[in-house]
């Protein structure tokens, strides 16, 4: 117990954190609500620290992941937080400046607001950390709960309510599902614990009930990961959000989707197929088939938008199935350009810089009708139109961020996107890796139709009322974030070391598997389960 | 030396991007003769009794972890094709002087950041390294062509893009996977490509023939080869003058340079096979590019697929896989560099004089620009390959090496020794033959072209005269009417290589020499196709040559 509970610092941070920007946020005075955001940065800067100096647990599989992910997690999420200043609550604070009315308690959403930013993030920490299929399903449903709230009061449209009751429902039908193929694990192989399910799978080999349980549960995190097909939310809650929850969503349950699909793939392990260097058959064509449609049905559809919001939305989806591949190809043998778990992990953070400066620039631009509703964000195409002309800053960064997303060389994603070539062909994977390119390849139609909107068109006539938001720390967002794939494109070499560090894979011979299962009381238990039919 | 190099355009980009526009483009001037400057300092450093060894190399890591580095270094090809691109640097500049008018330093910080990264695609000796290079071309040029070029300009960047990206990522797998089959055998990544080369030539056939197929996609649309030549001419018709230059003087010799160093020395066996088959494709480009020449009307679509016809020549020199024809079609890079580019720099002035490049409204013009014509008629017989010219010596080699590439005739001479330099090869006379057409097509539509617009009656725009005379229309800057001291001293550097390449072109030859026989000599070994094997008179070729039949 004790030594789970060392492991479990930053969560503990995060939660103290949440408690007190909720107690924060029922205050009656206005100052003490404008606090909830420090509040919320002080935690997470400080889960960020302790979750990445401390000693390496969570999954005996995984030993290494923990520390990385949450490092990852603390860096975005502050990323996230900037952007996510002065989400809620804009058309009644304007009309408080504006003298209009006077601050009323009930009506601000503010301390809410940041408290489910957090518990999401606390929620996305559990993930990596966890050893066990209940705690992964508590922390799977942590992250993404408060996430259904978060849609529904980012703006007051009935957009973002439609939004937010679409995604509870579906986001429920994709618990319901993982959950069940939980159970079947469960069923399958006698225990919730990954780390004995693996030594279980390595004495005695898969049977059909938890193979079920495996391929069920990853179509079900599906869901959170925005892969085919469970995907059909994405573009409308996306676009219903505000943008800085929809940069939130793309990043914050696909990452706990990843950790939670690496944690229970590593369980079987890439010890099967007719070079034993792969998924069980079932899993890997599972997997297999839902990277290939999911980066093809992303690319596809991104095509025929004109709102940014929905292009990105499509676009994750994308690099969803790019991740897929990761996935597949396994830890080889473990050196960087072979390992597709590091790969992955090093994806997420690449994709997750680069996304929230595509997404910063939804959030920073807005086109005010002067009165005091809120302002809309300037989500069609055509209002990027001469943006570097206009307003350089916001410009570049959406030009650097859509360069970037489709991997042109020298930026960071090209970088993402080697080591999932590199691993992907050494599993064998060449098809797939085929299919990866062609889609790398799509994916330049709609990425080049955002830079040319910002980098080479006239300015559109109808564009006057659009401005910069008046938000400073968007802005500030959206710079880091761009200024970050600069730095992180020339100091990927040390970030790569640190992921393949990360993906370290340490799965136990057979031998050990049956020792561990003695160990743990379960030898004779194991010996009795019966054949399957 | 070859980081200085790369170092130069960038850091006066980076000078204009602090400056006023004004002094935009004597910025970019000083630039590039700087960097000219470097590379003439390179030359003279280079060793050119061992051409064919990398030198001037320098080793630097980037990401260990994935065993990238940024290491350069330079053979004799890579040199003079480096060599060529510093040259047309200035030329690029000059020529722009008076067309760009609006958002010059966006204009010439971007002509500096290609001019980097086509040095460096030349000069890495890292596959990443040389991908990254490669691929950024794409970025300067399609600002280049979106913000510059004519009115159909967006369509055609996009499409330019969109065509090169899609082919060169499916290239990137393939040497990609070269890398992996590395790793496997050595353990480690690298991708240093001398090693990598070393590695590939031990593939099987049936491992050989996908890699291969996977390069040339890439490579193949950046040439462009027939059947995905289709973005060349638009982009080449709507870029501005400067950009036309580089895109058809360096860019596509990315291409060829990339079958050079990776195709050719990578993967001998597939290219032995897959010869005839490209060399088919070959011919068609240059048959058909040049069918469509002849029915222009607009003077800068027609040099634009003569391009598409060139470069198949070139393409057709490489696959001959023997001596004469590789050396010809490295000749015919830095050749089509020289004269093309000089022929899209004279449709510009002219096009800067009169605002149209349309044949039907153009005629006669040597009697009101006599410099300009006799320009153009040098250029255009270079083009067509006059002897004494550049393009002679280049279009004649790789025709003789496709001629000489023959198993039959080589088989039937008794050794290949017989004819000097000639290998044994899967082309042929045919081959040479049909190829051979495209020469006699290649005359026919440049001489109806410099005929129609030089010569005969004097034709111009309606309306011209007024706007040439009245003051402040836009875009006229009162050029007179014939050539200005700056636009003679763009073409005469190019005039003059012009014309010492095709009198005294030994000294390039001889430099390059060390550089192909690498490469020849992996071919030379290499097993004969029993295919090829002569089985007895039934099939052969009427008009073999009399005099190798004893």
């Amino acid at each position: 117990m004790s030594e789970k509970l060392a492991i479990l610092w930053p969560e503990i941070i995060l939660f103290l954190g949440t408690c007190v920007v909720m107690i924060l946020g029922l205050s009656p005075r206005i100052e003490a609500r404008k606090a909830c955001a420090a509040v919320a940065a002080i935690a997470i800067v400080l889960a960020g620290i302790v979750g990445s100096l401390a000693p390496s647990g969570g999954s005996a599989l995984l030993p290494e992941l923990m520390n990385y992910s949450k490092g990852l997690i603390a860096i975005i999420g502050l990323l996230l937080l900037l952007l996510a200043t002065g989400t809620v609550d804009r058309a009644e604070e304007r009309a408080i400046a504006a003298g209009q009315r006077t601050f009323d308690p009930l009506r601000a959403t503010r301390g809410e607001f940041y408290a489910f930013f957090l518990f999401s993030l606390t929620g996305l920490m559990l993930c990596a950390s966890a050893d066990d299929l209940i705690w992964l399903f508590l922390a799977l449903e942590l992250t993404s709960l408060p996430t259904y709230v978060m849609v529904a009061i980012s703006t007051r449209g009935t957009r973002s309510q439609e939004a937010g009751v679409k995604y509870f429902f579906l986001g429920a039908l994709g618990a319901a599902i993982f959950l069940y193929g939980f159970a079947l694990l469960y069923g399958g192989t006698g225990t919730t614990n990954l780390t004995e399910m693996h030594a279980y799978f390595a004495a005695n080999g898969l049977n059909p009930i938890a193979t079920a349980g495996l391929v069920i549960s990853i179509v079900g995190i599906g869901f959170k990961i925005a892969a085919v097909p469970m995907h059909f939310y994405t573009a409308d809650v996306y676009q219903g959000a505000a943008a800085s929850v929809s940069a939130f969503l793309a990043f914050v349950p696909k990452t706990a989707g990843f950790l939670a699909i690496l944690a229970i793939v590593a369980a079987p392990g890439w010890a099967y197929g007719t070079s034993g260097e792969s998924l069980p058959p079932e899993l890997r064509v599972t997997l297999w088939v839902i990277a290939a449609l999911t980066m093809t049905v992303g690319n596809t559809l991104a095509l025929m938008q004109t709102s940014i919001k929905r292009i990105l939305a499509y676009s994750s989806i994308a690099h969803t199935g790019y991740m897929l591949v990761g996935v597949i190809a396994g830890p080889g043998d473990g050196s960087f350009t072979q390992n597709g778990v590091a790969a992955v992990l090093f994806y997420l953070l690449t994709y997750g810089v680069l996304n929230l400066g595509a997404f910063a620039i939804v959030a920073c631009l807005e086109h005010d009708r002067g009165d005091t509703t809120e302002p809309d964000e300037a989500d069609h195409i055509d209002d990027l139109k001469g943006l570097c002309r206009t307003k350089p800053v916001m410009g570049w960064v959406i030009v650097i961020s859509s360069l970037g997303l489709l991997g042109l060389p020298p930026l960071l994603g090209f970088f993402g996107k080697v080591p999932l070539f590199t691993s992907g062909i050494a599993a064998g994977e060449i098809a797939l890796v085929l299919v990866l390119a062609i889609n790398s390849a799509i994916a330049a139609f709609y990425y080049l139709r955002l830079v040319n909107a910002a980098l080479l068109s006239d300015p559109d006539p109808k564009g006057e009322t659009l401005r910069e938001t008046p938000l400073p720390l968007r802005r500030v967002a959206a710079v880091v974030a761009t200024g970050g794939v600069i730095v992180l494109t020339i100091a990927a070499g040390g970030l790569m070391t640190a992921a393949e560090q990360a993906g370290t894979y340490a799965p136990m011979t057979h031998d050990e598997a049956e020792r561990y299962l003695e160990a743990a009381g379960r030898a004779s238990q194991a010996a009795e389960l019966p054949e399957a039919p | 030396m070859l980081y200085l190099l790369m170092a130069v355009p960038l850091l006066f980009a980076a000078v204009i991007a602090t400056r006023p526009p004004e002094h935009a483009r004597w910025i970019a001037l000083v630039g590039s003769f700087v960097a000219l400057g470097v590379t003439l300092f390179a030359m003279l450093q280079f060793s050119y009794a061992f051409g064919g060894s990398t030198q001037l190399e320098a080793h630097t890591p980037w990401i260990p972890a994935l065993g990238v580095t940024l290491d350069v270094g330079v053979d004799s090809v890579s040199l003079l094709l480096i060599a060529l691109t510093a040259l047309l640097g200035p030329i690029c500049v000059l020529a722009s002087w008076t067309a760009i008018t609006w958002q010059q330093r966006t204009y010439y910080a971007w002509l500096l950041i290609l001019q980097t990264a086509m040095v460096g695609v030349f000069a890495a000796r890292d596959l990443i390294f040389f991908y990254v290079c490669f691929e950024f071309t794409l970025i300067p040029m399609y600002v280049l062509i979106s913000l510059f070029g004519s009115t159909n300009r967006k369509k055609a960047a996009t499409k330019f893009f969109l065509y090169t990206f899609t082919g060169s990522i499916v290239a990137l797998a393939g040497l990609i996977y070269v890398a992996w089959w590395h790793a496997r055998g050595a353990g480690e990544w690298t991708f240093a490509i001398a090693t990598l080369g070393e590695t590939a030539r031990q593939m099987p056939l049936s491992v050989q023939m996908p890699v291969m197929i996977a390069m040339l996609l890439g490579f193949a649309v950046k040439v462009p080869l027939f059947p995905v030549h289709t973005w060349l001419p638009l982009a080449h018709t709507e870029a501005p003058t400067a950009g036309s230059v580089i895109l058809a003087g360096v860019l596509l010799k990315l291409g060829t340079y990339g079958i050079y160093r990776f195709v050719l020395p990578f993967v001998p066996e597939a290219v032995a096979v897959a010869a005839p088959t490209i060399a088919v494709l070959s011919i068609i480009g240059i048959v058909y590019a040049g069918l469509i020449c002849w029915v222009q009307t607009d003077v800068k679509k027609l040099v634009a697929y003569s391009s598409v016809s060139h470069l198949g020549f070139c393409v057709i020199g490489l696959f001959a896989l023997n001596h004469v024809g590789i050396s010809g079609s490295v000749m015919y890079m830095i050749n089509h560099g020289l004269s093309t580019g000089a022929l899209f720099l004279l449709i510009g002035m002219a096009y800067e004089r009169y605002h149209t490049r349309s044949m039907k409204e153009l005629g006669g013009l040597a009697a009101k620009m006599p410099v300009w014509a006799t320009f153009m008629v040098f250029f255009a017989m270079a083009s067509v390959a006059l002897p004494g010219l550049n393009g002679f010596v280049s279009e004649f080699m790789c025709m003789m090496g496709v001629f000489q590439a023959d198993d039959a005739w080589a088989a039937a001479a008794g050794s290949a020794a017989q004819v000097p330099g000639s290998t044994p090869g899967p082309l042929g006379p045919w081959f040479a033959l049909a190829a051979g057409t495209g020469v006699i097509i290649g005359a026919m539509y440049v001489l109806y072209m410099v005929g129609k617009v030089c010569f005969g009656p004097l034709v111009e725009p309606a309306g011209h005269d007024q706007h040439a005379h009245g003051d402040g229309h836009e875009g006229d800057h009162h050029l007179p009417a014939d050539l200005t001291p700056r636009e003679i001293w763009t073409l005469l550097p190019l005039a003059a290589g012009c014309l010492v390449l095709g009198l005294y072109p030994s000294p390039v030859l001889d430099t390059i020499e060390p550089s192909v026989s690498n490469i020849v000599s992996l071919y030379d070994d290499r097993v004969e196709l029993p295919a090829m094997m002569p089985t007895g008179d039934t099939d052969a070729p009427a008009d073999r040559p009399a005099e190798v039949m004893p």
